[in-house]
């Protein structure tokens, strides 16, 4: 028999899939998932919370609607109810994504397009940092900046760094697959030349280095704001 | 001025403010907005040294003497520039406008500049206020918050052609720097808010005018890394990179750092503490102390010695505002070279 509790416990591993698209991080080791609770009939209910007030509403929506999604889709969960607090577009967001309305209508004359090309331009810097932790450690080990344009996926020790990369590049439909190139521009799928090389490698570092340092303003905001109060 | 080791640094303070965001300056029915823009800069507070907090009332209106007390008694700062931030959509008398800047510092000659601001969306009046704060307050710079609220817009871009014809008053006006805060909600909001593009577009069509891009662009710092590089009027202003690295995230800091050295270079770097956010004492010290960790992660970036550390904290800054440097705390010319021009021409030839 399945309890209430299970399909809570399954309704927490289907948030864990939900990412912050610009930290690239689940919802769930951000901390931003307040509490999700199940009852005995099968209604979701799930809180949300972000490391300020103002944090952009186009990556909050994202969030919402993603953990809606999720939730909603737990075998058990009859009915799902996701509400983000303390945010000042908080009204807006939790009645559009309740409504599946879609950003452009929740956000009314305020949008002018969904969110797809936004999460994927996020992706696409996933890829890049991605291609950082995975490329710094072969180099370290003594790989020759130059054999990398004719390195495949195959030919990279395997590491959750790896696993990780090859999910990103498959959700933005870029070649995942064993043969595929190891480095390649998020932009166009194509392997990187000889020549090109230096320079992606550089700007895969700096990626990265911008999406850590955001991570780590964004965490000690949420600290700050959340978890000392807490504490007291 | 700080001394440490022999050296002597001259302090320009680049980036703070003198803000009222008290309930009595809330403009009724947005409370909420005022309320909750004061606790995120107090969240910011958080990620410097413990002893260095305030509570949250002194921080929404701390006083003339607070301020004395921290830039210039125990800040070591010499000249600081204050940015105004208007936000009157939420604050009555704004949060911190240029009047209440100058009110404060004209008591002080010589120890601050006014900059004022724009907002492209406020038309003919608009340009009428910016000509006449630059002829009452010497305004050599502005600072530009794209996201601002105003009459239910919820921002702007520097590209905008609206944008451009205040861009041109500034200049003829005698304007040189404009700086930039990008921030979290700008229309469309589908957009990214924090994209630099529209600072690259303006950057290239004034190359009279430099563009401090403030915060670095964070979260974005690859974006403006990358078009700083091929921008030769775009800097880097440190204002939440000091304060909120340095001492928080003391790796994460060496990397942004490393990162800004090598796109960027010290000579296109400006120290801001962002006060009342952070005070300057601690990341004046602190940064004069700094050097990049050992490690592999951090073996091929560039090094920062004391005259890179000189130009960051003053001399720079000076230069852009031609803020008159004693000989004494100047470096020698050729002291320090960007590091990053070998891959400026790279990027410039892809």
């Amino acid at each position: 028999m399945t309890t209430a509790t299970d399909v809570a416990s399954a309704a927490w591993a289907a948030l864990a899939t939900v990412r912050d698209p610009e930290l690239d991080e689940p919802v769930t080791d951000l901390g931003f998932v307040a509490s999700c609770d199940v009852s005995p009939d099968g209604t979701a209910r799930v809180l949300l919370r972000l490391p300020t007030y103002f944090c952009a509403p186009n990556f909050a929506y994202l969030m919402v609607a993603d953990a809606y999604d999720a939730v909603s889709a737990v075998p058990g969960v009859r009915s799902a109810e996701v509400v983000l607090e303390d945010h000042f577009a908080s009204d807006p967001i939790n009645t559009g994504v309740a409504a599946r309305a879609g950003f452009v209508r929740s956000f009314d004359g305020e949008a002018v397009a969904e969110l797809d090309e936004l999460r994927a331009a996020f992706l696409r810097k996933a890829v890049m940092a991605g291609t950082d932790l995975v490329c710094r450690p072969l180099l370290q080990a003594g790989t020759a900046p130059d054999a990398l344009p004719a390195m495949t996926l195959r030919d990279a020790p395997p590491s959750t760094a790896l696993d990780r990369l090859r999910r990103r590049r498959a959700e933005l439909n870029l070649p995942a697959d064993d043969g595929a190139p190891l480095v390649i521009d998020p932009a166009t799928g194509e392997g990187i030349t000889a020549e090109r090389m230096p320079l992606h490698l550089r700007r895969a570092r700096v990626t990265r280095a911008g999406i850590e340092a955001n991570t780590g303003i964004c965490s000690g905001m949420f600290r700050h704001r959340y978890r000392d109060r807490e504490d007291q | 001025m700080y001394a440490k080791d022999g050296e002597k640094y001259f302090i320009v303070d680049s980036h703070m403010h003198y803000w009222n965001a008290a309930p009595d300056n809330w403009v009724k029915g947005a409370e909420q907005y005022a309320k909750g823009w004061i606790e995120c800069f107090h969240a910011y507070q958080g990620l410097g040294p413990a002893d260095t907090h305030w509570t949250i009332e002194k921080f929404q209106k701390y006083s003339e003497d607070d301020l004395m007390k921290d830039l210039f008694e125990d800040g070591h700062v010499d000249m600081a520039i204050f940015q105004p931030t208007y936000l009157k959509e939420w604050y009555k008398e704004g949060f911190n406008t240029t009047e209440r800047n100058a009110l404060m510092g004209e008591k002080h000659p010589g120890k601050f500049i006014y900059n004022t601001r724009f907002d492209p969306r406020d038309g003919d009046p608009g340009l009428e206020e910016l000509k006449r704060n630059v002829e009452r307050f010497g305004s050599k710079g502005v600072k530009l918050y794209t996201a601002e609220w105003n009459t239910g817009s919820r921002g702007y871009k520097l590209s905008d052609p609206t944008t451009y014809r205040f861009l041109e008053a500034a200049q003829n006006l005698g304007i040189k720097n404009i700086h930039v805060h990008k921030g979290p909600t700008i229309w469309p909001l589908d957009k990214d808010a924090f994209d630099v593009s529209d600072v690259d577009h303006a950057a290239t069509d004034f190359p009279d005018l430099n563009f401090i891009v403030e915060h670095v662009g964070l979260p974005r710092i690859e974006d403006f890394c990358f078009m700083a590089t091929q921008e030769p009027n775009v800097y880097a202003g440190l204002s939440v990179v000091i304060g909120g690295l340095m001492h928080a995230r003391p790796r994460f800091f060496a990397k942004v750092m490393g990162e800004l050295l090598f796109w960027v270079g010290e000579d296109k770097m400006t120290f801001g503490s962002d006060y009342g956010i952070w005070e300057p004492k601690w990341q004046v010290e602190g940064f004069v102390d700094w050097e990049m960790p050992e490690g592999e992660e951090f073996a091929d970036y560039p090094r920062l010695n004391a005259a890179g550390k000189k130009k960051i904290l003053g001399l720079n800054a000076a230069r852009l505002y031609d803020i008159k440097v004693p000989l004494e705390y100047e470096v020698p010319a050729q002291a320090g070279q960007p590091a990053a021009q070998d891959d400026a021409q790279l990027v410039t030839g892809t």
